[in-house]
């Protein structure tokens, strides 16, 4: 696939590109994840992939790097079309990957770390340490790093894990840099420095894939930017041709055509009241209200606290202060048998780790916390248990063999239905439900939305974490917007558009609008 | 969608058919089979005297064993168990010495298991240290204790009527040992079976994250199952100074082995999650007659341990194998 660039760029502005990739194509059982895809990378210049959650940028790099095998597609290099079989073969071909958890480890030294599986060689095919030391100290030297490459990682920061990480590109003489998120976790002073070992490396020649949600970055350092959406790229040019609104509508500027179940948006009175909730690093003074029938959005991106709060409210994080109030008493909350006992249920978004328990058969999942009510004085009534079972997992048309079938060879869509028919046959006054419909098919998720819908209805509260904003602006009473664990915003319903959404969670001054 | 009334069924195989293909029944015709061959091989097995004595061999470890296949279903594990035995049966001994009757010792043997049981417990669920480590640990613990407090001594002299724990009879040749095997293994079956309380054990075993995130309280289940585990270590202790009429710090050495042993031949998984009381108790008569016919067969004490060995490891291996070579 050729170039794209809008017509207002002149083809002058735009080099050759060193590494191109056209016409990619990969999927996996039920998901097209990325569907003829194109991205050019160019010499000393620094290129934006961006995308909502879910857009296939991950995926893309997981193309460039060789842990995915594209289905269909060229990956060029100079004009040199290659494949990357394996990880080894695409840092030979000089790709190399900083990810957003940089893969490096705590327990060897700087140097080791730089040159895990490249290490120079001395005789017998030793490791020669005096020489990896030595040019570990070079590398370190050439980006400004003052690191002691003799130093254990773990004693390190994390910026300077991160220098460490672009040290071990660098040691492989990496001509295409790709950095997934690199500034998440980093603070402002630490973030600057990295700016300028970006603008080092582009003064070396390097071409750098940058991939992050924060668009104050985006238009500070990038040359180029590149827009994927649902895995197909939507949009690239220069960055100097471009707005910040222009590039939030790239983003989201699907037709919200997905049908979502009608409702009527009757709100009853308060039933939950969160206040000051802090925990000592994922978040910070979350408060607010849900009524009954409800559906709260709670929006935001990946890592802006939203599941580690909720997870908190479920009783499993510690907090560092915080009230909750049930119908305006105050509830104590320390586990989560008591939120349980307290009416809030919690729905995760890891379905075989937490959600169920995938070697026992559904009628245990579902009765697991209801057993108190299927049994006599600690005694199992296994009649009622199957009843109770019979009961919640027909109301949410589950498709099943038996209920006497293990949860863990059920469909991603029916295992969700088990979690939610167990926490429903809870009776509960409030269901948090995270990230309900990733990972489960269209029929399924439509069955989803359909009984969420149902639930608010009969005044059961509903907070909802979502990460696709379709489903978000479909579903939503009002949604929280969350970043860097904080609340940073309230929208109404007339006021939840997928622009809203984007800028909120991402930062984006309000006079950029 | 939810006015749709399509029926699952509540099972498709009965609990009986399920029963008759399980681990057990097959243990059970490999106890049949060795009870024959028993027979065969020694003129004196087949002797009402002798079989009764032949459950000693396993009365006593079998009762740790019900509580330690609870603790190793719910994915932990409980290795200082002859240790509290060892620790149990001194604290008993020096009580002898300073005076105190039958029912003193008993509440004194009973009370020093459950709380070597509660050290264990809060070491792995308060503080949240693997289980395997803890109880390696406290093993030389409590067994140190027992040899500081000993020597080279034997506690002697319990009372007459404390000799009946472990050498009275109920009725003909059944033991009280061997009615309080019976009463404690309904009592566990019962406890893992039937209540919701065995239903969280399964849970955790399988999933522990899961279990809390399903309002399980994790940490209270599998504290009590140590104390369980610790109060029946502290029962056996009870039997086995009765049966000996004597305490040495050495006494039940290598008992663990034999008792996780009995755990895993009954079917319990080593890694938590599944077996059933049943299997225990079939494994504890398999290796009570393994045991009894070996020893009439002279056959020394120092090979029967090598054999309990192999066969801890042939029992966890063969499912393996047998996965591996159907490939």
């Amino acid at each position: 696939m050729q170039l794209e660039l809008r017509p207002d760029v002149s083809n002058a502005a735009a080099p050759t590109p060193l590494l191109s990739l056209s016409g990619v194509t990969k999927t996996f059982p039920g998901v097209r994840a990325l569907s003829d895809v194109s991205l050019n990378l160019y010499p000393g210049k620094v290129t934006a992939l961006v995308g909502e959650n879910g857009a296939g940028k991950s995926t893309v790099v997981k193309v460039l790097t060789g842990i995915y095998q594209p289905d269909e597609g060229d990956i060029r290099i100079d004009g040199e079309a290659l494949s990357f079989p394996t990880p080894q073969s695409a840092e030979t071909a000089g790709v190399t990957a900083i990810h957003q958890e940089t893969v490096l480890f705590d327990e060897l030294t700087v140097a080791e770390n730089i040159f895990l599986g490249h290490a120079p060689k001395g005789r017998f095919g030793l490791i020669d340490k005096t020489a990896m030391a030595t040019r570990a100290r070079e590398i370190l030297d050439g980006i400004g790093a003052k690191i002691d490459p003799g130093a254990t990682l773990k004693d390190l920061g994390t910026a300077n894990k991160h220098l460490v990480a672009i040290s071990r590109a660098l040691s492989i003489d990496a001509r295409v840099v790709i950095m997934d998120e690199p500034t998440a976790a980093l603070s402002q002073k630490e973030i600057e420095e990295l700016y300028e070992l970006v603008e080092s490396l582009k003064a070396r020649g390097k071409a750098i894939l940058f991939i992050s949600h924060k668009f104050d970055e985006i238009f500070r350092i990038a040359d180029f930017y590149t827009v994927y959406r649902d895995g197909q790229m939507v949009g690239e040019g220069a960055i100097v041709d471009v707005s910040e609104p222009e590039l939030v509508k790239l983003m989201v500027g699907r037709d919200v055509s997905q049908i979502f179940p009608e409702r009527d948006h009757n709100v009853g009175h308060d039933i939950l009241e969160v206040a000051g909730y802090d925990h000592p690093t994922e978040f910070a003074d979350i408060g607010f209200t849900l009524r009954r029938g409800e559906i709260l959005g709670f929006y935001g991106l990946v890592g802006a606290g939203r599941s580690e709060f909720m997870q908190a409210l479920f009783g499993i994080t510690r907090l560092s202060g915080g009230t909750v109030r049930i119908d305006g008493a105050p509830v104590s909350i320390a586990s989560p048998a008591d939120a349980v006992a307290s009416g809030i249920v919690y729905v995760p978004e890891d379905r075989g780790k937490q959600g169920t328990i995938g070697a026992l058969p559904i009628f245990q999942n579902v009765t697991l916390p209801s057993l108190a009510r299927t049994s006599r004085k600690g005694f199992i009534k296994l009649a009622e248990e199957f009843k109770l079972a019979r009961d919640y997992t027909e109301r949410l048309d589950l498709r099943a063999a038996s209920l006497d079938t293990d949860v863990g060879n059920l469909s991603g869509g029916n295992q969700q239905k088990v979690v939610i028919a167990k926490w429903l046959a809870t009776q509960p006054k409030v269901i948090i439900l995270d990230e309900p419909t990733k990972g489960i098919d269209i029929g399924s998720k439509a069955a989803v939305h359909e009984f969420m819908a149902e639930l608010a209805a009969q005044g059961l509260a509903v907070i909802m974490v979502s990460s696709e904003i379709p489903e978000i602006v479909g579903m939503s009473d009002r949604v929280i917007v969350m970043r860097e664990g904080r609340i940073v915003a309230e929208l109404a319903r007339d006021q939840i558009t997928p622009e809203t959404l984007v800028s909120h969670a991402a930062g984006i001054k309000e006079d950029a609008q | 969608m939810t006015t749709t009334t399509r029926s699952i069924p509540d099972r498709l195989r009965s609990p009986l058919e399920r029963n008759l293909k399980s681990w057990e029944s097959l243990l059970m015709l490999v106890a049949i089979g060795i009870f024959i061959a028993n027979s065969f091989a020694s003129p004196y097995f087949l002797n009402a005297w002798n079989l009764s004595d032949a459950t000693f061999n396993f009365t006593e470890k079998a009762m740790i064993a019900f509580a330690m296949a609870l603790l190793i279903i719910s994915g932990e594990i409980d290795l200082s168990v002859a240790a509290i035995i060892a620790l149990a049966s001194t604290a008993m001994g020096a009580a002898v010495q300073a005076g105190v009757g039958t029912e003193g010792l008993v509440l004194i043997g009973l009370a020093v298991g459950l709380a070597c049981g509660a050290v264990n417990g809060f070491l792995v669920t308060g503080l949240g240290l693997p289980s395997i480590v803890v109880t390696i640990g406290t093993m030389s613990l409590f067994r140190g204790i027992s040899f500081i407090v000993l020597g080279d001594q034997v506690y002697k002299g319990y009372p007459a009527d404390f000799a009946f724990f472990g050498q009275g009879y109920v009725w003909w040749v059944i033991s009280f040992e061997f009615v309080l095997f019976a009463f404690i293994a309904v009592i566990y079956a019962v406890i893992l079976h039937m209540t919701n309380f065995g239903r969280a054990v399964y849970a955790i075993g399988n999933n522990a994250t899961g279990a809390l995130f399903s309002g399980i309280r994790v940490g209270r289940v599998k504290f009590t199952l140590f104390l369980l585990t610790g109060l029946m270590s502290g029962v056996a202790a009870v039997c086995l100074t009765s049966r000996l009429g004597s305490t040495r710090p050495s006494i039940a050495f290598g008992w663990e082995l034999e008792i996780v042993t009995m755990v895993v031949l009954g079917g319990v998984n080593i890694l938590g999650g599944s077996g059933s009381i049943p299997g225990v108790v079939i494994a504890a008569f398999v290796m009570g007659l393994v045991t009894f016919g070996l020893g009439l067969l002279n056959v020394p004490g120092i090979v029967m341990s090598i054999g309990i060995g192999a066969l801890l490891i042939s029992v966890i291996a063969l499912p393996r194998l047998w996965s591996m070579w159907r490939g």
